[in-house]
Formats: structure tokens, C-alpha cells, sequence
């Protein structure tokens, strides 16, 4: 009885239960300051059980509908899990409770004194992530949007460095337009199909899909999502917050926001239009293809030039979002797979590396690539994931970067564009060479007293996130059969109209 | 600015009218269910109310009233106090609010009122917690020459 009670209200709890513990979060900080810590991780793990249990559900026995309130859709706001927000879904959970994990120490030492909010900020975060990814409600999508930017913009300026308050004001400013014209494009939808449910929405539009209201909003819509992913030419936002941000936020936001924005350009183009508006009537899709393109070359061409570990990774973050969206772009089976598997390898990769940057900077306070000399002797375990994660970036078979490149190359093949089988394979050899400047330095660069040096590692909470994130970068790319077979297939068939799901 | 914290007249005023504003926001937050107010209005009004004495009496004196921890707790607890009503509804065996599962009262309306009622208290306190803590933070502090002031005053 009290089972099933638990069980019909999953999807709605999946929402709810960290934004009540973000609430308690000042209650709890307030008897004992320790128990955040406890409190936040305990969340993010019931969180984790609970998007997995839905994923399962999804998989097992299709589509799962919540009514919010006991309101039948289209009036009421609707909660629909199907299999492409199930996966985004348990990549959020998982993420944000290796990132609590790791989050101890690094917050007593970059944070003092700030416990309380962060913990608060941080599930109010994961709270509008998972409300964007969850809802089936594309003005309740907003809300969660706004809650989720707003929070990015909190976690980004909590730390004491003044550059901080600048990058999060400044992604302020872009991601307050980018809300606009997605709100712009709503606010349009709505007034030609008066309705905000997406199913509803995606039955009513095909019908007036030549009157130019549609168009605009697709347009606002691409335009808002595209400053939301950092893809270039507007990720200037990007490389400062990430940059600037305490490490625990960076890992998670790096992680998560721009996955979950390309979640929603997914949810939106194949969600709320169809795929033939998107791909053969305004060609949407061969335009991104070739944005996603240059984000690749650009981005990647970027990251060799700098010399600050985490701007490095931020400036790869925005050539890897290209991965993604080119996949999409492209739009068949193949290719649509090796762009959604990149949301998932990306979101572990990248979690992986901000990660390290972090604990790097926890134990020697350096952020420079060319002073990280002799690093791999005093920090093996840390540096070892950091080869892992780096390799995996690079697509070395045997891990999960692989994978994604290799069916966004087959992809590419089928829909015959041999170009873009070019740039995937020039930007794997630009990887290459940012990484390899790191690499070098850790285990090849010489200091001058290399006996002196002390194993001086990490403590133990942020290692096991980190190892555990490194070894699911192999775990998936040796067995990348089953997030492909069980999930991404059937949901590239679905998203293209292709089959329909079992 | 000084001036105006000096005068008499302002401050009588003030005085008279602080209770009939927190009055008035309290009537529309009950008022939410049935007619035109709601939680966040009321909450906007208590707050407004407060802010006028901070502003007239100085920050220091509304602080003694209202504390920052006070706030805090208001802050967490209205949500808390909403987010706890949805999940009532889900123990008695009905999606996320579905007011009308719960045996309160015996017509489903009357029940679903009722705790609308409850939810618009929530979001009043923390609309209007998290008002007064915003004026607070934003507020410059006091020099001592306003202190200054307000000693001479009394």
C-alpha cells in the first residue's frame, strides 16, 4: 500500500525531493553546519535511485505520465518521462552525487563560511535541471529554466574572487537574453495553438505550419537554446564562468547546463515541432550541422592557446558540445546515436577533468598547465584519472570518447557528408595536442629535484568520485552496448519518426 | 534622509499605519483562495510594512523585530510548509497536490480551500522573508552619525 503510494509518485518526486531538501538545507545547517554535507549527499543519492528506477520503468514498460494536482493535459502540467529524459535524467542525478561527494573538502577550503548556501544553491540547481528535463509543459519547462540559471549564476559568483562575480554577471546578461527569446518563442507557440502541453502542441502545429509565427519561434527558440550551449559564436559566457567558478561548480555546471540545454534543442526541434519541420521544410538541422561544425574546429583550436588548466577545459567544452549538436544535425540513426551517447560521455568526461582541475588546485593551489611539472609523482591516483578522462576526450578506442566519435564518423558517412568525417578526425588530432601539453608536463616534465618530491595526494572523498568517474569512462566504452541497445537506438528511431517505441 | 527620520510627524505616521498594513496583507493572504490576493501579494505587503519601519526607525531597530534568522527560518519554512501540503496529498494516495484526496473536510472544495489556504501562507512567509532580507542586505550600513540621530530622537 504505502509501496505503491511511492512508486505512482516517482516521476513528480523526482522534482520534489530536492527542492524540499534544498529548503531544509538552511533548517539543518542551522543545528549542525556538519550535517550539509550528510544531508545533500543522502538527497542526491535517493534522487540517483529514484531516476534509475524511472529509467527502468521507461525501458520495461514505455512512456510514464504524471498528472500534476489530478489535472488531465492539456490543461493541467504534465510530467512525461520517456526514454530521452530518463537518460538525461539519471545523467543529472549521477553527476550531481559524484559532484556532492567530492564537494567536502573543497568546500571547507575554497567556501569557508558559506556551507549553508552552497549546499541550498546546489540542490536548488539540481532541482531545475531535472524540472526542465522532466516537464512535458513547455511554460512549467521556463519556470525550471529560470531556476536552474539563476542558481548557475549564484554557484558561480560564491566565491570570493572578484573575476567570479564578473563571469557569473556576464553570463547573466547572455543567458537572460537567451531566456528571453526562448520565453519570446513560447509566448508565440502559445498564441497560435493555445495550448503549452508539448504533446499537444506537436499535434496541433503541423496543421499551420506555414504561417511565419511558427517560424519565428522555431527561430527564437534555435537562437536562445544556442546561447544556452555555448555553441559558437556565443559561448563568450562560457570560458569565464567556468573558469572562474569554485571547482565543485564548475565540475557540476560544466557537467550538466549545457548537456541539459541540448536536451532541450532535442526536445524542442523533435518534441514540440516534428522532424520533418525541422529537418526537410526549414532545414533547421543542416544549418546546426554546420554551426556544430565550426564550434568543433573553433573551440578546439581555442584550447590549445590557452595556458590556465580550467579555461582549457572550458574551450573544449564548447568544441564537445559541437559533438553533440553535429550528431543531432545530421539527423539519422546512426549519427542521432552518437550524439545523444556524447551527453552521457561528455557529462562523465568533463565532470571527470573539472574534477582533477580541482584537486590539483586543492593540494598545490596551481592552475598554470606549464608549473603542473612532476605533478604525476606527487599526485598518481589524481593525475591517472586525469590521463583516463583526457584519453577518453581524445578517442582512444577503449573508452567512452571513442564510441561517440565513431558513430558520429558512420553518421557522417551515411548522411554523406565527407567533410564532417574530416573535422572529426582534425579535431580528435587537436585534442591530441592540448592534452598532450598536460600530459607531458605531469609525467615527462622534469623538476629539478625529482627525489624531493612526497606522494601528497587528494583525501579520500574526492578521490572515489573521481576514480569511479574514471572508470566508467572505460566501463562504457568497452561496453557501450548497453546504454546503445537498450536506449539510444529505439530513441533515435522514436525522435526521427522512424519506429515507434515497443 | 536624516531629516526625514527626524520628523515627527513622519514617524507618528508610520507608527499608526505599521499595523494596518500588516493587517491588510494578512486579509489578502487569506483571501487567496476565495477572491483577488494570494500568498505573494500578502507576502509583498508584510514585507512593505517592515521596509517602511526599517526605513523610518533605521535598520537596526527593525532588525530587533524581525531577525535575520528569523528570516531565514520564515524563508525555508513557507516553502517547506508548500512543499509538505503536495506531499500530504501524495501519502493520502493522490498525485502531487491533489488537494481533494485529503479526509479534512467533507466536501472535496472545502478541503482543496482549506489547504490552498495553507500553501498561500507558505508562500506569504517566504515571499516576505525573503523581501525584508533582501532590503537588509542591499541597504548600506549605518554611519555612526545615524546612530547618532536616532539617540538624540528617543
Amino acid at each position: 500500500m504505502t509501496f505503491d503510494i511511492i512508486t505512482n509518485n516517482l516521476p513528480a518526486l523526482t522534482v520534489i525531493i530536492p527542492l524540499i531538501a534544498g529548503f531544509l538545507t538552511p533548517i539543518i545547517g542551522w543545528i549542525n553546519r556538519k550535517l550539509c554535507w550528510y544531508h545533500v549527499m543522502l538527497t542526491m543519492f535517493i534522487v540517483f535511485l529514484i531516476t534509475a528506477s524511472n529509467l527502468l520503468t521507461v525501458i520495461n514498460t514505455g512512456t510514464i505520465h504524471y498528472q500534476f494536482g489530478g489535472w488531465a493535459p492539456p490543461f493541467g502540467i504534465e510530467y512525461v518521462i520517456d526514454l530521452l529524459n530518463g537518460f538525461v535524467c539519471i545523467i543529472i542525478a549521477f553527476i550531481g552525487l559524484m559532484v556532492s561527494i567530492y564537494s567536502k573538502e573543497s568546500i571547507k577550503k575554497e567556501l569557508p563560511g558559506k556551507t549553508i548556501p552552497y549546499y541550498s544553491i546546489y540542490l536548488l540547481l539540481v532541482t531545475g535541471l531535472m524540472g526542465m528535463t522532466i516537464t512535458g509543459d513547455i511554460f512549467n519547462f521556463y519556470v525550471f529554466l529560470e531556476i536552474s540559471s539563476l542558481t548557475a549564476y549564484a554557484l558561480i559568483a560564491i566565491g570570493d574572487r572578484k573575476d567570479g562575480i564578473v563571469a557569473s554577471f556576464n553570463y547573466l546578461i547572455m543567458g537572460t537574453v537567451a531566456a528571453s527569446f526562448i520565453l519570446l518563442g513560447i509566448g508565440y507557440l502559445y498564441a497560435v495553438t493555445g495550448t503549452l502541453n508539448m504533446a499537444d502542441m506537436q499535434n496541433i502545429l503541423p496543421t499551420i505550419y506555414d504561417n511565419k509565427v511558427v517560424l519565428a519561434a522555431l527561430a527564437f527558440f534555435m537562437a536562445g537554446f544556442s546561447i544556452k550551449v555555448g555553441l559558437f559564436p556565443l559561448h563568450t559566457w562560457l570560458p569565464d564562468a567556468y573558469t572562474h567558478a569554485p571547482s565543485t561548480s564548475s565540475a557540476l555546471i560544466a557537467g550538466l547546463m549545457t548537456k541539459v540545454g541540448a536536451y532541450a534543442m532535442i526536445r524542442f526541434m523533435f518534441g514540440v515541432f516534428t522532424p520533418a519541420f525541422v529537418i526537410d521544410m526549414t532545414r533547421m538541422t543542416e544549418i546546426l550541422t554546420w554551426a556544430a561544425a565550426l564550434a568543433i574546429i573553433v573551440g578546439s583550436v581555442l584550447a590549445i592557446a590557452q595556458s590556465d588548466m580550467k579555461r582549457m577545459l572550458a574551450y573544449s567544452s564548447v568544441s564537445q558540445i559541437g559533438y553533440i549538436l553535429l550528431g543531432v544535425g545530421l539527423a539519422n540513426v546512426i549519427g542521432m546515436q552518437g550524439g545523444l551517447l556524447h551527453i552521457l560521455n561528455h557529462a562523465v568526461m568533463k565532470s571527470a577533468l573539472f574534477l582533477v582541475a580541482g584537486a590539483i588546485f586543492y593540494r598545490t593551489g596551481i592552475r598554470n598547465i606549464h608549473q603542473f611539472k612532476g605533478l604525476g609523482k606527487r599526485m598518481p591516483v589524481t593525475t591517472t584519472v586525469f590521463l583516463i578522462a583526457g584519453l577518453s576526450m581524445i578517442g582512444v578506442p577503449g573508452t567512452v570518447g571513442f564510441t561517440s566519435k565513431w558513430y558520429l564518423v558512420l553518421g557522417s558517412m551515411e548522411a554523406g557528408m565527407w567533410i564532417f568525417v574530416l573535422i572529426i578526425l582534425a579535431s580528435s588530432l587537436l585534442n591530441l595536442a592540448y592534452f598532450w601539453r598536460v600530459f607531458d608536463n605531469i609525467w615527462f616534465g622534469h623538476p629539478h629535484e625529482v627525489e624531493k618530491i612526497k606522494r601528497d595526494e587528494a583525501p579520500l572523498s574526492m578521490l572515489i568520485p573521481m576514480v569511479i568517474l574514471a572508470g566508467l569512462c572505460i566501463f562504457f566504452g568497452i561496453f557501450a552496448y548497453y546504454p546503445l541497445h537498450y536506449i539510444l537506438e529505439p530513441l533515435s528511431n522514436m525522435l526521427l519518426g522512424i519506429g515507434v517505441l515497443p | 534622509m536624516s531629516d526625514i527620520q527626524q520628523s515627527i510627524i513622519i514617524r507618528t505616521i508610520v507608527r499608526i499605519m505599521i499595523p494596518f498594513i500588516l493587517l491588510f496583507s494578512l486579509y489578502v493572504i487569506m483571501h487567496g483562495a476565495s477572491g483577488p490576493g494570494g500568498g505573494f501579494q500578502g507576502g509583498v505587503i508584510f514585507g512593505a510594512g517592515i521596509i517602511l519601519y526599517a526605513m523610518i526607525y533605521g535598520i537596526e531597530e527593525a532588525k530587533k523585530k524581525i531577525s535575520d534568522k528569523a528570516n531565514r527560518i520564515l524563508a525555508s519554512g513557507g516553502l517547506v510548509l508548500y512543499a509538505g501540503t503536495g506531499l500530504l496529498a501524495i501519502l493520502f494516495g493522490g498525485m502531487f497536490l491533489e488537494y481533494g484526496v485529503i479526509p479534512l473536510m467533507p466536501t472535496t472544495a472545502y478541503t482543496a480551500k482549506i489547504l490552498i489556504d495553507v500553501v498561500e501562507i507558505g508562500i506569504g512567509m517566504t515571499v516576505l522573508a525573503v523581501m525584508i532580507s533582501l532590503f537588509f542586505d542591499i541597504s548600506p550600513p549605518e554611519t555612526e552619525e545615524d546612530m547618532h540621530i536616532h539617540e538624540e530622537v528617543e
